[in-house]
Order: structure tokens, then sequence, then C-alpha cells
């Protein structure tokens, strides 16, 4: 193990490792720490100058009905909801066929389809950005939840391909070689034996494109307009026009708003990291 | 099995037809929406395009006019600025892996924490910071002005704004490569780390000689997320600054937002030309990143 494991340092070594960890994490934190502290501030506190003492008094339940009450953001988490969760049984759902074929299949074009994928998935959002809001106008779905969704499921499939596939491929082939030799059909060897295997893939990409698509504010700027359609990531900037220095509610805003991701990490955390450091250990 | 002849052909070319079946729904939906919107946008970017009307053939009008536009050089040296500070991010969150990297109690807590900042949206990370150095009140001034007597409006300065916000951005992407190099670290080969350690090898040499050359997945994924997150950067941006003071912290994707797709963006050739740039620059990379790729599935 590197570095070398603090138990074996003297005693005032390890200590000082300790007093260091919550001071570090305090430090990195500050601004998180500093808004949440803010979002339960009352308004007077503000005013008066008292930005980073102690709150004068516990004004989050205030603040926070009042986000909700006076602005659209219960509108705004809502539509967030209905653009994420699609998006994460579409592109899951897809990027399974798509891996189980260019991981277990031989075939010519192989690579070239991987790598489009794995290549498309890297691209400027600004260069499809024209050409999709169009089509996207043309199917009549501009400013729609639809729309949305199915933009972001085509984008996702690409990153959820590249996944997929290597984790087939680091799957026993010799277990499908003998569902072949006895005569198995491709689609039982697919939805039989493969995909009960995938399912820690299955959840790893889930959490990681649930929290993508849930922070993704460019599509949602760019392709939605409407207080029944914008998600949360776009209503937040509204927001904030909305109540100018107001910062005990835009903190409490902004805390509304990353909290369905940053729950999502918690409850799923193993998955999370096992989706995020795909490759970091291999090649 | 029924022997009707349909039957008999899928049979016999079921293993050559299967992965195009199942590649089918997926790839058609990929070629749709992001492969070919990348030609379209080529083809835009030599029309002179409101959006609505009919679009008129410039021919290279459109990157003639970008080669004066003083706005296109300023995004552009911003997106260098982005790229070379960006990468501070990769030292630092292995910094910040090897201090984690401990067995105390509690330890996995701290590394969830650590790596927050990546799990909340780059909206709510640019408010934070907007506040963070808002003159008056954010916690930033105040510091400055207990350190030297005077506030400074970071956002608010042509100088500043774009470091202000890369900082900002710094602070998910150290934590995104926290998380890659704790992975990397957790796969290191204990034996090769004891045998240098009988060596004597220790500090700063082992760290290069032994620890490095093994954490080179990491480190590769790690320089290929942050070359993307530098040159993808718009949300902080468009939350932060809106591009200002005076467009000073405009970067291509959002010079192409304002020019294309904004409220008063109208200018579509003009801003497919921006994102081809834009995508040009990336296509260096993203082939740095096949190449290296495939020369690994040849191996594999």
């Amino acid at each position: 193990m590197f570095p070398t494991p603090i138990a074996k340092a003297s005693p005032w070594v390890q200590t000082s490792y300790k007093i260091m960890l919550p001071v570090a994490l305090f430090i990195w934190l500050l601004p998180l720490i500093g808004i949440a502290i803010t979002s339960i501030r009352p308004a007077s506190d503000l005013a008066a100058g008292n930005y980073f003492g102690m709150p004068s008094s516990f004004a989050g339940v205030e603040n926070y009905s009042s986000v909700f009450k006076n602005s659209n953001i219960g509108w705004y988490i809502i539509n967030s909801f209905r653009v994420t969760i699609p998006t994460v049984i579409g592109a899951v759902g897809l990027s399974c066929l798509t891996g189980f074929a260019l991981a277990v299949y031989r075939f010519r074009g192989n690579l070239v389809v991987f790598f489009l994928f794995v290549a498309g998935n890297f691209v400027p959002f600004q260069i499809l950005a024209i050409p999709v809001r169009d089509l996207t106008t043309q199917l009549g779905l501009y400013n729609t939840t639809t729309g949305l969704v199915l933009f972001h499921i085509a984008f996702q499939t690409g990153f959820c391909t590249l996944f997929m596939r290597n984790f087939i491929k680091a799957l026993p082939f010799a277990l499908i070689e003998s569902a072949r030799v006895e005569g198995v059909s491709e689609w039982k060897i697919f939805s039989r034996i493969v995909l009960p295997l995938m399912r820690p893939a299955i959840a790893a990409l889930a959490v990681l494109i649930f929290t993508f698509i849930w922070n993704d504010y460019f599509w949602a700027t760019v392709m939605a307009q409407s207080v029944d359609v914008r998600p949360v990531t776009a209503g937040m900037n509204e927001l904030k026009g909305q109540y100018k220095v107001a910062w005990e509610l835009i903190s409490a805003a902004a805390i509304v708003a990353a909290l369905p991701p940053v729950a999502m990490f918690f409850l799923m955390q193993k998955h999370f990291i096992a989706g995020l450091t795909l490759g970091a250990t291999k090649g | 099995m029924a022997a009707t002849p349909q039957a008999g052909f899928w049979k016999r070319n079921q293993r050559s037809l299967a992965p195009w079946l199942f590649l089918a729904p997926g790839l058609l939906v990929f070629m749709i929406y992001v492969i070919i919107p990348i030609f379209q946008s080529i083809w835009i970017s030599f029309y002179d395009w409101d959006g609505l009307g009919p679009k008129t053939w410039a021919g290279l009008d459109n990157y003639r006019n970008l080669l004066d536009d003083d706005s296109f050089y300023m995004s552009l040296k911003n997106n260098l600025i982005w790229l070379v500070l960006y990468m501070l991010a990769v030292p630092a969150g292995l910094g910040v892996a090897l201090f984690l990297n401990q067995t105390v109690a509690g330890i996995r807590l701290y590394k969830s924490l650590f790596f927050f900042p990546f799990v909340i949206s780059q909206v709510v990370v640019g408010l934070i910071f907007s506040w963070f150095y808002a003159p008056g009140f954010g916690l930033l001034p105040h510091i400055f002005k207990i350190l030297t007597g005077h506030e400074i409006a970071v956002l608010a300065e042509a100088k500043y704004a774009t470091y202000g916000i890369i900082a900002a951005g710094l602070w998910p992407q150290i934590a995104y490569c926290m998380i890659l190099y704790l992975t990397g670290l957790n796969n290191i080969n204990p034996e090769q780390v004891e045998a240098a350690r009988m060596d004597n090898a220790k500090g700063i040499y082992m760290l290069w000689h032994i620890i490095i050359p093994q954490l080179r997945p990491a480190t590769f994924i790690a320089v290929v997320v942050t070359v993307i997150g530098a040159l993808r950067s718009f949300d902080l941006i468009s939350i932060m600054t809106v591009g200002g003071p005076f467009g000073s912290s405009r970067v291509l994707s959002y010079f192409m937002y304002e020019q294309a797709l904004s409220e008063y963006g109208t200018a579509m050739g003009y801003g497919a030309a921006i994102a081809v740039v834009l995508f040009a620059i990336m296509l260096v990379f993203i082939t740095l990143f096949i190449v290296r790729m495939l020369s690994q599935e040849r191996t594999a």
C-alpha cells in the first residue's frame, strides 16, 4: 500500500493525521457549508451583515417553504424527473443490446461501430445543437419533455455502449460458447445468460446516467422554454435572476436542486464509483 | 423447430444477422442525433442563415469573419487557459487521493465527502462560487480584506473572471480525478511496493518511480476527462458571468451559444463555424484517445 499505512507511523503522526482529516474536509467543503448555512439564515441576518457568524435564528423552514411557494421550483423538479427517468431506462436498455452485439460477435465493422460510439460521446455539444434543435422542431417536439428525452437517450447510448461492451467482454466467454453448442438461440443467450450477469453494470450505469442527465444544463437551456418542461438546472438560472441578492433563498433552491443526485450517490455509492472508475485500473 | 424456408434462413444466418439486429435501435438513434448532426453543422457553417428564412451559400465567409473577430480570439485564448489550468486537477486529485489512501476509522465517509462536489450539478457549483466570490458579503473578498485591506470582486473584473470560473470548475474536477486515483491506488501491486521498500525506496522517489508508472491507466482517464471537461466548459460561465464582463470570460462553447442558440442568437452559419473550430480542437484529443484504445484492443 502506498503511502505507508499511517498505523506504522509514530503516535504523534497518527494523531495529527486524524486531526488534519476533518480540517481538510472542512476547508474542502467550505463553499458548500457556507451555502448550506446561508440557506437557513433569516433574511434579517443578511441585511445586518451577518454573513459568516452563527445564524441569529433558524429560518430553514421559512426559506425552503418560501422557495417552493413563490417559485416554480416544484415544477422544475418534477420536469427533471420526467426527463431523467425515461432517459436512464432508454439509454441503459439500448446499450445492453449494443454492448452485447459488440462484445460477443466478431463481424466486419465491429471496431468501427464501437469507436463511432466512443468518439461521438466526446464531441462538443455545440456542434450538435443547431441540427438537433431543428430536428426536434420538425418532429413537433421542441419544448417538450419527449424531445429532450429522445436526444439524451441517443447521446448517452454512446457512453453506455462503451461501458456495457467492456463489461460483457470481461465475462467468461465459455458460457456463451457452451450455450451455442447446445443450440440456444442468440436472443436467449442474451436474455437468459448474459443479461442476468449484467445487473451490476446496469446499476452502475443507471446511477451515473441519472446524475449526468439531472445535472445537464446546456440541453435544458437550448431545448426547453416553458415552466412545464424546463428542468431544474435551467430553472435555477431563472431563479437566480428572480431572487437577485436574496441569497438565503437562492441557497435553499440550490440545495433542493442538488439533493436528488446527492441522495442517489449516497444510496448507490458502490455502483456509482464502480461506474465512474471503469478503466482506471487496467489497460 | 418448424422447417419452413424462412426459419431455415434464420437458422443458417442467425449468427451473422444477430449483431446487426442487436445494434439497430441504438445505432439508429445515435446516427440520427449525434453522427449526422456533426456533418449537418459543418454544412451549415458554409451558409448565411438566420435559422428561419432561406439559407444563402457563403462559402468560407463565416470562417473569414471569425479570423477578424476579436471575440473569437478572446474565446480561443480563454479555451487555452482553461485547458492548461484545468490540468492542475490531475496532480491535485492525485495529491488528495494520496492523502486519503489510509485505513483509519471513518475514512470511507471522508472519501465520499471529498467526492461530493462532483455529484452536484455545475449550476449549483456556479451559484455556490458566485456567492463565495460576491463582493460585499462573499467569503473570499472577506478573506482578501483581512489579508490585504481591500476587496477583490473576482467575477466583475475582466482580468480575473476566467480564473475565478476555472477555480470553481477545478473543485469538482479534482474530486473526479481523486476518485480515479483512489481506485488506481487500490489496485497497485503490493509485492512491487514491498520489494521497492526492501530496496529502501521511499517518499517522492517511490512515488515517481514505482507508484506513478503503475497508475498510468488512471492518469490516462483523468487526463481525458479533464481535457473534455475543459473544452466543454459552458455551465459555469453561463451561471457565473454570462461571458462577461465585456465578453472577457467567453470560451468557444459560450460564444457559439450567444451567436446561434440564445434568445437573440440568429447567426446560425457563424455559430456553426465556431462549433466546427471547437470540434476540430476536440478531434485532436479524440483521435489520440482512439489511437490509444485501438492499440489496447490489439494487444488484448
